[in-house]
């Protein structure tokens, strides 16, 4: 499959062996976990929120490339955005990878655009939108796990 | 063993959807262990039975009935044959080999297993003979003890032992792990049990489509299989029984076919094994394993377990000479299964990058959570091989890898 270079990208390979923001926060205010049952992968993201504004972001887990450089892009992502921005991120990212022939927000997705190639896997959507529903949870402060199915 | 004479060019032909082509490269099917393929006279055997015989079974005097009694009947008795059990009223048609531990769990095990009882299973199981058996025992106050493994995925059978107690209602493990290969003693483990009076049950998924099984030698109280992975249909699978069990155990569903006669007030239950098929059957599920049975009998399962064992030697050497890549499962004894993980790539991203070159694989935890978990790691890679796969088929799937590491370089 000629897609096989759009997913397994340089920057997401670059995230993977070196993900970003990879730590349990000090002093974090709210956290979630997620899991994918099918695969085994697991995240815990932990969000440090003040005045609205996600003022420090980590993350732990394991998994595969995509689910890791996914992870690793969102903390840089929403790292110092608002509240809201970092819901809009979601969404961009959400349309992104599940409405096929979408109009892209590319200014809010930014490098994210990197994982738009996961699209064509269809098995591996999962993968890369595991992190993106945990951070959904921490910001709604639920402390239940999020999976996947 | 004249393995130099298996034609495995010959055996492809009798597998139409080997010969497709998967992301433009021609399919390398090895993830049998998961369900393997059909041959052209299993598929046929599906159409010719809903083409010239599709009746229920057991009921009308009409002719149609009587003939597609006497295939499903004539299924039932192949299964004997090939499990050398003693008589076809031990053998019970079950949707699978979880219907069949399923079915056993709610039936001898609520009769027979109570308060401060024991169920000893093992680290290799597959969740379809753990979940079952912890359904039972929060019913029942019961406990779940596990025989422990080695490193090489080998029960410890001195531990085994030691877990034989009084206490002991039931023994229940694979007879070869899913997710590893590994060739558990069968016979061993039944007569340790049964010195103590101990039944046993046999998890045979992974066991009956690549080896002869008999049953009577093993002694086991109880054996299970799925048709599909043996190259019949899914939706059809055996539980063999002992008969004087299968007579002392109550019926499991309800329903027309398991009754002799029936009031409101009162049932009487009808005779093995229908006692235990309650509902019309999945009759063309039945035969197809029948025909399924006689494919892999033609062949001999013998030749297709030397062939299998060829290919899992072979498996194992190029895999081993691969940098950066661990086997998962190395028991002395072992099926013809090649589990791995990779120090630079997740068992996931392995198998996209396989898949993109027509290599199907299974990759996760193989529905053995624990087993993972005692070899701390969340998943592998899994190779499961087939009779109908060549040593050619194994350097793809090394060249594969070699894709992968340059990806992951």
């Amino acid at each position: 499959m000629s897609n096989l270079g759009e997913l397994y990208q340089e920057i997401l390979l670059e995230h993977n062996s070196k993900p970003r923001n990879y730590h349990e926060l000090d002093d974090f205010n709210c956290s979630a976990d997620g899991f994918n049952p099918l695969c085994g992968d697991k995240v815990t993201i932990y969000l440090k929120v003040e005045d609205g504004t996600v003022s420090d972001v980590g993350f732990q887990g394991s998994g595969c490339a995509i689910s890791r450089a996914s992870a690793s892009m969102l903390t840089q992502s929403i790292k110092g955005r608002s509240v809201a921005q970092a819901q809009e991120t979601f969404n961009a990212f959400h349309v992104m990878l599940t409405e096929p022939g979408a109009d892209l927000d590319y200014d809010t997705l930014g490098d994210l655009e990197t994982l738009s190639g996961v699209i064509e896997f269809p098995t591996r959507i999962k993968c890369a939108i595991l992190a993106w529903h945990t951070l959904l949870a921490a910001l709604n402060k639920t402390s239940d796990p999020v999976t996947t199915e | 063993m004249t393995i130099q004479h298996f034609d495995v060019a010959k055996v492809r032909e009798d597998f139409p959807l080997l010969r497709q082509t998967v992301n433009g490269h021609p399919l390398v099917y090895l993830d049998n262990a998961a369900t393997s393929q059909k041959p052209q006279v299993v598929i046929d055997s599906l159409v010719d039975y809903y083409t010239t015989k599709n009746s229920n079974v057991h009921r009308g005097v009409h002719t149609l009935s009587q003939l597609a009694t006497d295939d499903y009947e004539g299924a039932r008795a192949k299964v004997k044959d090939l499990l050398n059990a003693a008589h076809d009223k031990e053998i019970i048609f079950v949707r699978g080999t979880t219907e069949g531990i399923n079915l056993v769990a709610q039936t001898f095990g609520r009769q027979n297993i109570g308060q401060g009882d024991e169920i000893i299973i093992s680290a290799l199981e597959h969740h379809s003979n753990i979940v079952p058996w912890q359904l039972l025992c929060q019913e029942r106050g019961a406990a779940l003890k596990v025989i422990p493994i080695n490193d090489a995925g080998e029960l410890l059978m001195d531990d085994y032992e030691q877990l034989l107690s009084p206490r002991t209602k039931l023994v229940s493990v694979l007879h070869v792990s899913n997710a590893l290969g590994t060739i558990n003693p069968a016979k061993q483990i039944v007569e340790m049990a049964h010195s103590r009076g101990v039944p046993v049950l046999l998890d045979g998924a992974q066991a009956a489509p690549h080896m002869l099984v008999d049953v009577q030698d093993l002694g086991c109280d109880f054996y299970v299989f799925s048709g599909h992975k043996l190259y019949a249909p899914t939706g059809i699978g055996i539980l063999y029984g002992r008969a004087d069990l299968l007579e002392s155990m109550p019926p499991w569903q309800g329903g027309g076919e398991m009754i002799r006669s029936v009031t409101f007030q009162e049932t009487l239950y009808n005779e093995l094994p229908y006692k235990f098929e309650a509902g019309t059957p999945n009759i063309a599920g039945a035969i197809g394993l029948g025909v399924a049975i006689d494919y892999v009998s033609n062949i001999g399962l013998d030749r297709i377990s030397a062939w299998e064992h060829e290919l899992l030697e072979y498996g194992t050497e190029c895999l081993s000479s691969i940098e950066g890549l661990r086997l998962i499962g190395t028991a002395e004894n072992k099926a013809a299964i090649l589990s791995f993980v990779m120090d630079k790539a997740h068992p996931h991203d392995i198998g996209t990058i396989l898949d993109s070159q027509g290599i199907a694989v299974r990759t996760g935890h193989h529905c053995a959570q624990p087993l993972m978990d005692r070899f701390g790691i969340p998943a592998t890679a899994r190779a499961s091989l087939s009779f109908y796969n060549t040593k050619e088929e194994v350097d793809i799937l090394v060249k594969g890898i070699d894709r992968v590491l340059e990806v992951f370089s």
